[in-house]
């Protein structure tokens, strides 16, 4: 995967993460014309995009845009269930996620990304695994470090 | 003073946060009074841009202060960090926060940290100058007792990490392989795994490690270990051979259903893992019957188990489908796919509408009756609302395109070049519709309207190769003087006619077409110094720019065939199959600069589906010849046919609808020429063209049998020799029926060979069969020796008539070199000679006993060696000699590393009248050409295979002038490299051969002057090495 995109109905952007080494200008283009795109696009529409040399997936939920760019050879479809094991992910984590969850945490919806995706590949399939990890990270945190200490070891 | 108030302001919220639970699901929806909240809802409330970037201004600038004042602690540190992010996000610029983001990371405590490494991987890439200031961070973190500091540093390194630094940390990394905890281990793969993507040198020495992972008992590491493969195996397939049956095991294991629970999505089993699999096992079964065979079942199974119908069983689905056509074909499974990708073509919803169309794409080369089969989807979709449906149809069709449905498809892809707004969609089509229509132009008429409409459309943005070969086609013209008159008459009138047209503005490169065509009419001469004076370039005479492009040679011709347009400017009307794969490069170079090096075009391939979707040999072959014609004869006659069989259809169908008629009528023109039969229809044998768009089941069945066996045949890059003689025989039998007037046409295309030496050349590829008895002629010289490695002397039936029974049947059939002895006592004597047989390197020792009493105990060993695999062949079972006899052991011998020079050794021993043992050494020279054979495979292939080979060397050989003809280089080549010539254009030779089992290397030459000009692209890295200094040796030497 080369980057993802949350976007909202109003093209705010939400969430942005590059897998690719971009300039800002760059990253700043493409967000603007692919968020246009997208939300010129017809609901009963294909979830998948052509955009220059990439492949756009892409799928709405609720008020949120998920946008996803990969590469021609990659399987679309499993794309779409990359996003849509994500929106799990975020669902479970925040127990039924609404677009504001993500906007006011939204370097929790970044933890939970990177625990699920890394460097632009799946990283763990098993969604019991990522919550795990998410939430040993988290609760190491709220713990006093003598505590931490002793769990980690 | 305000500067205080500020300050403390801004610290109050981080201060009201320690007491906020953060984190955790029950707390998230808490931090709504946050500073950050505050910023949001701000920034919601306010209607304007302007107002929004005020704010932002407003807030930026106190961050500024905050971040840089000193009293602030790292917890408020943190919370300005998360509003950093923010206002990136939005836009605006942070970067005066960078540096804050790596200390944050850098002297945090786990909370801290944790913010401060996103913000770093969020704000910085990796060429960032402020990373390497991590690197210290990481490596103390990589070293910590605390697991989630571990966790960290990798999911960071994973991510983003200066290449230069990486021996900085690899070595905690690879310890951390061997890490108790599933996590680390996992993370640690993913972080070998970026390391490998930027540095891959780097890496190479843990490639056992690897493994480890592979058979790592958590499921998630081994998945992570999968994405590392999948490059590693995509950059070399070769390598990894021996773990295909390790992947196989794996897989099934998956599919059925023997992975813990936890990994089941929806519930299939490990849907990404799957496909992941299937990606692998696609790469490694490409071209590779024996590796293939091993996945059959597994694949079969795969096919049969994804039966929910769910999204993700349709990804693993055409994951599947993509596989099976990847490998080497099995009829059965190719049958299963093509159901399912009918299922995806069929579908109602439109995702897998899409996915079906793709598909299609990919497999069309291979297996044409399958549009057959879904031609009224096809044209369906063609009208089809969604304009990614619309494209992929025209990437379909235009994969498809042939002479006799050009004129409708390109009218389908100038409907959507006129619709067309983005740049790279117009760069893109407009290379393919100019590609199209110099290829298959029925007519002078058609050409230029054509071409008017690419240029008016694309003309600011296209690739500068397109006009430029147009005007060349206009200048040189073909052999037919006045046929090309008429081609420029009817250019300057059309032209003409375009600028009389008031108010319309054409295109920079368009007025610089027409002004450059027009250049000689009077009349227009103000119009062209006016353009010269917007510095369009001056019409030059024909033998001036003859003599200016080959000034320029270096330069122009200096690149590959097909990469180029003009280094085809030596072919004539003939463009060589690389140029539809150029047309896609043109695109991208278009954008990202004009004079960009080779390695840099290949990114800008559009890698529609990888590599192999590959025309059927038939087009490669023989189409290119006949559609470069102006109006090639047979189109006229099967025109004719179609229409008679359009005029039954229309019959048939009377009852349908007016709509489902037009359908009908436009299916039949798209569609026409496609299946088995056309191979036929371009050899004149019209008859059997009326097949084409009848779509009677039974017809279709016969049909698809063909188009396996077919298929069978063109998917394997290194067919069997059978295979090739049949289609050489065929190619040649073609070119001779098709008569003088293709041979004309032939003739001007070389300089340098005269058309009776053209109509020989398909045969050279018989030579590779090697039938020493009936080497057919290939120059006229007719000093034919046949093949053999370096040494110069000629193979021939075994000089020692004492030894001549021992040479072994297969001898006969195969190259072989001449007898040697390579050691004897007063006793024996052994002599060997080598087998150079289609799949391997066969050794023959022979001990012939010379005295007369009877060895016993004769045993002949061959030692083990680096570079090979030695196979001792069955045959020699007794061991014993009788007295004045021969035996002989057989041995195979395959490379398994590419290198120049081995050795093999050996020792005999035996036993006299059961008295002592006697022992006897030996040694064999091994060269690299003992292993290389010819690779037939057609230009479009060598076009295509070209572009994905990352190795390539380039070296110009100065050659003696006996050397520096074409057809002398050539036999050179051919006869001592067992190189096998795929084309010859003009003064370039295309030459292919691949280094056994099955690494394809290729190689372009040209002659110019006393200098032959050698490139040589390979999958394996060392093997152009060798190979170029294979070449130099035999230049030189001969």
């Amino acid at each position: 995967m080369q980057f993802m995109l949350l976007f909202s109905r109003q093209g705010k952007l939400r969430l942005q993460k590059w897998y690719v080494p971009l300039s800002d200008k760059e990253k700043k283009k493409i967000t603007r014309e692919l968020v246009q795109t997208v939300l010129a696009r017809k609901p009963k529409m294909c979830s998948f995009l052509e955009w220059r040399d990439l492949k756009i997936v892409y799928k709405r939920y609720a008020s949120l845009y998920f946008c996803c760019a990969i590469e021609d050879q990659d399987n679309e479809l499993i794309t779409l269930e990359i996003i849509h094991r994500y929106v799990e992910l975020l669902d479970k984590y925040f127990g039924s996620v609404c677009e504001l969850d993500i906007i006011f945490n939204f370097e929790k919806a970044y933890f939970i990304l990177d625990e699920f995706l890394l460097g632009g590949e799946v990283q763990e399939t098993s969604k019991k695994n990522v919550l795990k990890a998410i939430e040993q990270a988290d609760l190491l945190q709220e713990n006093s470090p003598s505590i931490v200490l002793n769990y980690c070891r | 003073m305000s500067d205080i108030v500020e300050k403390t302001l801004t610290a109050l919220p981080g201060l009201f946060l320690q007491n906020q639970s953060v984190g955790g699901p029950a707390g998230v929806k808490t931090s709504f009074s946050s500073r950050l909240g505050g910023l949001v809802r701000g920034i919601t409330a306010l209607t304007s841009k302007h107002e929004e970037e005020k704010l932002i201004q407003q807030e930026l600038s106190n961050l500024k202060a905050t971040v840089s004042a000193p009293t602030t602690t790292l917890r408020m540190m943190r919370e300005c960090m998360v509003r950093l992010i923010y206002c990136e996000m939005l836009g605006y610029d942070a970067s005066f926060g960078y540096i804050h983001a790596i200390k944050l990371a850098q002297q945090g405590n786990l909370l801290e940290k944790r913010v401060g490494y996103l913000a770093v991987s969020l704000f910085l890439h990796e060429n960032h100058e402020l990373l390497l200031l991590l690197v210290n961070t990481v490596v103390k973190d990589l070293q910590s007792t605390n697991l989630v500091e571990v966790c960290m540093a990798l999911t960071i390194v994973s991510q983003i990490f200066p290449r230069e630094m990486i021996p900085a940390v690899l070595p905690l990394i690879e310890d951390k392989l061997q890490h108790s905890k599933e996590i680390i281990r996992r993370k640690a793969v993913l972080a070998l795994y970026k390391f490998h993507l930027i540095a891959p040198n780097q890496v190479q020495h843990i490639h056992i490690k690897f493994r480890k992972a592979l058979c790592d008992r958590d499921v998630g590491v081994m998945a992570a270990s999968l994405h590392i493969y999948f490059r590693m195996i995509k950059e070399n397939s070769s390598g990894y051979k021996d773990l295909t049956g390790s992947f196989v095991t794996i897989l099934k294991q998956v599919v059925g259903g023997k992975l813990p629970v936890d990994f089941n999505y929806h519930s299939v089993p490990a849907p990404w893992i799957q496909i992941q699999l299937l990606r692998i096992l696609g790469l490694l079964g490409k071209d590779d019957q024996r590796t293939s065979e091993l996945m059959y079942d597994v694949l079969d199974e795969s096919l049969r188990r994804a039966e929910l119908n769910h999204n993700v069983t349709y990804a693993i689905l055409f994951e599947c489908v993509h596989t099976v056509y990847s490998i080497y074909p099995k009829s059965e499974l190719l049958e299963k796919a093509a159901k399912c990708i009918g299922k995806f073509v069929l579908s109602p919803k439109i995702n897998l509408k899409y996915l079906g169309l793709k598909a299609l794409t990919y497999v069309i080369q291979q297996d044409p009756t399958l549009a057959l089969q879904h031609q009224m989807t096809i044209i369906e979709c063609l009208d089809h609302p969604d304009p990614i449906i619309k494209r992929e149809t025209l990437e379909l069709l235009y994969r498809i395109t042939n002479a006799q449905n050009i004129t409708v498809i390109v009218q389908k892809m100038l409907e959507y070049l006129h619709q067309s707004k983005e740049e790279y969609i117009i760069v893109n089509l407009v290379g393919k519709i100019a590609e199209l229509a110099e290829k298959y132009a029925p007519d002078n008429a058609w050409f230029i309207q054509t071409m008017n409409a690419v240029f008016s459309v694309g003309g600011d943005v296209m690739h500068p190769d397109i006009p430029n070969n147009f005007m060349r086609l206009l200048a040189e013209g073909f052999d037919d003087e006045t046929e090309d008159q008429q081609l420029r008459l009817y250019a300057v009138q059309s032209y003409l006619t375009l600028l009389d047209v008031e108010n319309v503005f054409y295109p920079q490169k368009f007025l610089q077409v027409m002004s450059w065509v027009d250049a000689s009419l009077s009349f227009l001469d103000g119009f062209v110094a006016e353009e010269l004076s917007q510095g369009a370039a001056p019409y030059k005479p024909h033998h001036q720019r003859q003599e200016e492009k080959l000034s320029q040679e270096k330069v122009l011709n200096f690149e590959p065939y097909g990469l180029s347009f003009s280094s085809s400017g030596f072919t004539g009307r003939q463009s060589p199959a690389g140029i539809s794969l150029g047309s896609d490069i043109s695109g991208n170079s278009a954008e990202t600069g004009m004079k960009e090096t080779n390695s840099l075009k290949l990114e800008g391939i559009k890698k529609l589906w990888g590599k192999e979707g590959y025309l059927p040999k038939k087009e490669g072959k023989t189409g290119d010849e006949t559609e470069a014609l102006p109006v090639p004869q047979e189109s006229i006659i099967m025109e004719n046919v179609d229409q008679a069989v359009t005029k039954k259809d229309q019959c048939q169908v009377l009852t349908q609808s007016k709509e489902e008629k037009e359908k009908q009528l436009l299916a039949s023109s798209l569609f026409v020429g496609l299946g088995s039969e056309s191979t036929i229809n371009l050899l004149g044998k019209a008859d059997t063209v009326s097949h084409k768009f009848r779509r009677k089941p039974k017809v279709k069945e016969t049909k698809s049998g063909e188009t396996t066996s077919a298929h069978s045949m063109t998917c394997s890059y290194f067919s069997s020799s059978s295979n090739a003689t049949y289609e050489d025989d065929y190619y040649l039998d073609a070119l001779q029926d098709r008569g003088d007037k293709e041979l004309n046409k032939f003739s001007l295309n070389s300089e340098l060979l005269d058309s009776e030496s053209l109509t020989e050349l398909p045969s050279v590829e018989k030579l590779s069969n090697c039938k020493l008895s009936s080497s057919p002629s290939l120059f006229t010289d007719n000093n034919m020796e046949g093949f053999h490695p370096s040494q110069s002397t000629a193979p021939s039936v075994a000089p020692e008539t004492s030894l001549a029974s021992s040479l072994l049947e297969e001898t006969s059939e195969h190259m072989h070199s001449e007898l040697v002895e390579v050691c004897h006592n007063e006793t024996i004597s052994v002599s060997s000679y080598k087998i150079w047989k289609d799949d391997c390197l066969f050794i023959v020792w022979s001990v012939s006993n010379k005295s007369g009493l009877e060895l016993k105990s004769a045993n002949l060993e061959i030692a083990p060696a680096e570079n090979f695999k030695i196979t001792e062949q069955p045959g020699c079972c007794l061991p014993v000699i009788e007295a004045e006899s021969i035996k002989t052991f057989q041995y195979s011998v395959q490379m398994e590393k590419p290198f120049t020079e081995g050795n093999l050794s050996g020792f005999i021993n035996y036993q006299m009248m059961d008295t002592h043992s006697v022992q006897l050494e030996f040694s064999v020279n091994l060269s690299l050409l003992d292993f290389i054979r010819p690779l037939k495979i057609s230009t479009e292939n060598f076009g295509k295979l070209w572009l994905s080979f990352a190795n390539d060397v380039k070296q110009n050989v100065k050659v003696s002038e006996s050397q520096a003809t074409l057809p002398s280089a050539l036999k050179t080549l051919q006869q001592k490299l067992r190189l096998h010539v795929v084309e010859i254009i003009g003064n370039e030779g295309l030459l292919a051969c691949q280094l056994l089992p099955s690494i394809p290397c290729l190689l372009h030459f040209r002659v110019h002057g006393d200098v032959l000009a050698l490139w040589f692209r390979s999958s394996c890295s060392a093997l152009p090495d060798y190979l170029l200094y294979q070449c130099q040796k035999v230049m030189e030497g001969s």
